[in-house]
């Protein structure tokens, strides 16, 4: 019976240890190596190309670190993951970085202001012809997505509200098999998956992103206090960032070679890459990248996305305004100044601009 | 010595042994939680059990703000409906062709190697046809539920026909049973308790691909519920509800066993309680 009690005793004691040490949040300090997650799409496949073509371990060895560029392949999991403490930084759009690491407490700052989606997001009516039509229709999309943000927006430009449609939560994957059944009529999606739906026969855009410019952003973010202890990681990231997007622009050969590699490595070929990159508006220079946080814009749009946000309970369940979550602008700061989770920081990008990266 | 297999707990000792996996995972979740907070007060993880309850007691006793309705109950209510037809469906279906095969050997060699391959085609592979043969509504939901369990139901039903004494059935036959004869008075009363353990063992399944379904396309259910404020990392209602899908299971298990021993006395006699 004693041996049995001292079996128990080690028993627990092994367990709590295995409990405790792996759940520990990773710990700001110094540190050498980053790991960075990205998710397939247009605006994000630079982060693979440059992982595969060597100017991640050019810029990583430039600062003396060791960046690791981790595709997920689902992009919710991605963020949660990031979230969770195991990456550094992500890709993510600006609503995610609010309403999932910023509103569960990681001081997360957007370091790079990649592009906004200028028709990469749209509603398709298979029945009706213009936005109005959709009243009492029943929507299929990713519910408490940035389609549903679209949605949202789309309605209060033909003065309809969220309760006059209802709304089928729809798996992003799936959602191009849902838009092929007959019962579907009405479909919020974004590329690639809009280009398949909206070649469905009979089927309509009828309200996309281009109608919102600039307020659908793909950022890539970092963890504030790794950012504050290791600038250099952000400096290393920038540098690469748009080392890689100059030679997306390129319209010679090297530039066409990127695209295509790209193209491949988010399963789509050249000519698809490149009717998507259309409705993608990419600050190709860092100025202008920079320019945009430090705008006006950026406030006002942040605002229409914790509207958003507070109102369908995305900041969490028990929070009582929009103020709960503080974001900061260069210009300015929404909401609690005590409690700043979510900032721009264009410092960066400027940096790259005056070419001192 | 006695042997470790002719230990047996006194009374009092199995239900604290049954007891202390579930408290010694609950010490770990709690050291785990209240590590995570303290590191972070904002953190959606793990979070403590005082939060889980207050959001637990919020969506089964508060209408939700935006829809009025009653969370979980209407959840529930949606969820088990689906759970219900599916199974019940898969087993009225998987009875009469498993006892159709293993009974008549034309049904056998007919249709037995096609359920034979049918029961190997995981179901969540055919997903995207079955959108577009079923559309998006409840109807493909349940039809996900059928598929997945009816092939494994009917190979088994049949398998435990074909295993059953030849000299039973030679007997009744003598006695000039026709062949219907059999199959409802032989064959059916005996292959019952079979079907009960059958869909015993189906509910983790069925739960899965109910889940999935919901996951996929829905606007109410535990697992259209779970996949939607998964988006924003809300574990205070994930949790909940998973330990809420395992409780209904366990329950679900328990009436089955209930409703065989009551039904079928003769075939729980080997078993021990």
């Amino acid at each position: 019976m004693a041996t049995l009690k001292n079996l128990l005793t080690a028993v627990c004691t092994a367990c709590l240890l295995a409990a405790v040490s792996p759940t520990s949040p990773a710990l700001a300090a110094k540190k050498k190596e980053f790991n960075i997650a990205w998710t397939i799409y247009v605006g994000w496949m630079p982060w693979p190309y440059a992982a595969e073509a060597g100017i991640v371990k050019k810029w990583a060895d430039k600062y003396g670190i060791t960046i690791n560029v981790t595709q997920i392949n689902d992009y919710v999991e991605s963020i949660n993951q990031y979230t969770a403490g195991k990456f550094d930084g992500v890709t993510v759009t600006n609503m995610d970085a609010l309403t999932i690491p910023a509103a569960g407490g990681v001081d997360t700052t957007a370091v790079i202001m990649g592009d906004y989606s200028n028709g990469n997001d749209g509603v398709v009516l298979k029945k009706g012809k213009t936005l109005a039509d959709i009243k009492g229709q029943k929507i299929n999309l990713v519910e408490l997505s940035v389609s549903h943000y679209l949605l949202a927006r789309g309605l209060s430009t033909v003065k309809l509200d969220e309760k006059d449609i209802k709304t089928v939560n729809t798996s992003d994957a799936d959602i191009v098999a849902a838009a092929k059944s007959p019962d579907t009529t009405a479909i919020v999606t974004w590329n690639p998956q809009l280009l398949e739906v909206k070649a469905e026969p009979g089927a309509s855009l009828v309200f996309d992103s281009s109608k919102i410019p600039g307020e659908i952003q793909d950022l890539l973010v970092l963890n504030s206090e790794t950012l504050k202890d290791n600038p250099e990681i952000a400096k290393a990231l920038t540098g690469i960032w748009y080392e890689t997007i100059a030679l997306m622009k390129d319209s010679g050969e090297k530039g066409k070679a990127a695209r295509e590699a790209m193209a491949k490595l988010s399963g789509t070929d050249l000519a698809g890459f490149e009717t998507q990159l259309k409705t993608t508006h990419m600050y190709y220079a860092p100025k202008d990248g920079a320019d945009f946080m430090t705008g006006a814009e950026l406030p006002r749009i942040m605002d229409l996305v914790r509207s958003f946000c507070f109102e369908h309970n995305l900041l969490g369940e028990n929070v009582k305004s929009k103020d709960a979550v503080g974001i900061q602008t260069p210009t300015s700061t929404l909401g609690s100044a005590t409690n700043v989770k979510l900032r721009f920081d264009p410092s960066f990008m400027k940096l790259a601009a005056d070419g001192k990266l | 010595m006695t042997r470790a297999m002719n230990v047996v707990p006194p009374r009092g000792g199995r239900i604290l042994l049954a007891m202390l996996p579930f408290v010694l995972i609950a010490i770990i979740y709690v050291i785990g939680s209240a590590e995570r907070r303290a590191a972070n007060p904002d953190d959606k993880l793990l979070p403590p059990i005082s939060e889980m309850a207050a959001t637990t007691k919020r969506l089964a006793a508060e209408p939700d703000r935006r829809s009025g309705e009653y969370v979980l109950w209407v959840d529930t209510a949606a969820s088990l409906r689906r759970l219900a037809l599916g199974l019940g469906i898969a087993a009225a279906v998987g009875l009469a062709i498993g006892l159709t095969i293993g009974l008549l050997p034309v049904a056998g060699a007919g249709f037995g190697t096609l359920f034979a391959v049918l029961s190997m085609i995981p179901p969540m592979a055919v997903l995207p046809i079955l959108f577009i043969v079923f559309g998006l509504g409840e109807l493909s939901k349940v039809m996900l539920i059928i598929i997945g369990v009816t092939p494994t139901l009917i190979r088994d039903l049949s398998l435990e026909v074909s295993a059953m004494p030849r000299e039973q059935l030679i007997k009744a036959q003598t006695l000039g049973a026709s062949t219907w004869q059999v199959a409802i008075r032989v064959v059916l009363p005996q292959i019952m308790p079979r079907l009960l353990k059958c869909l015993r063992l189906m509910i983790g399944p069925a739960f899965l691909f109910l889940i999935s379904a919901e996951a996929i396309a829905s606007d109410v259910g535990l697992g259209y519920r779970i996949f939607l404020v998964r988006r924003y990392l809300s574990m205070d209602v994930i949790l909940p509800y998973v330990v809420w899908i395992t409780l209904l299971a366990f329950l679900l298990d328990l009436a089955l066993v209930y409703i065989g021993r009551r039904a079928f006395p003769w075939a729980f006699v080997q078993e021990p309680r």
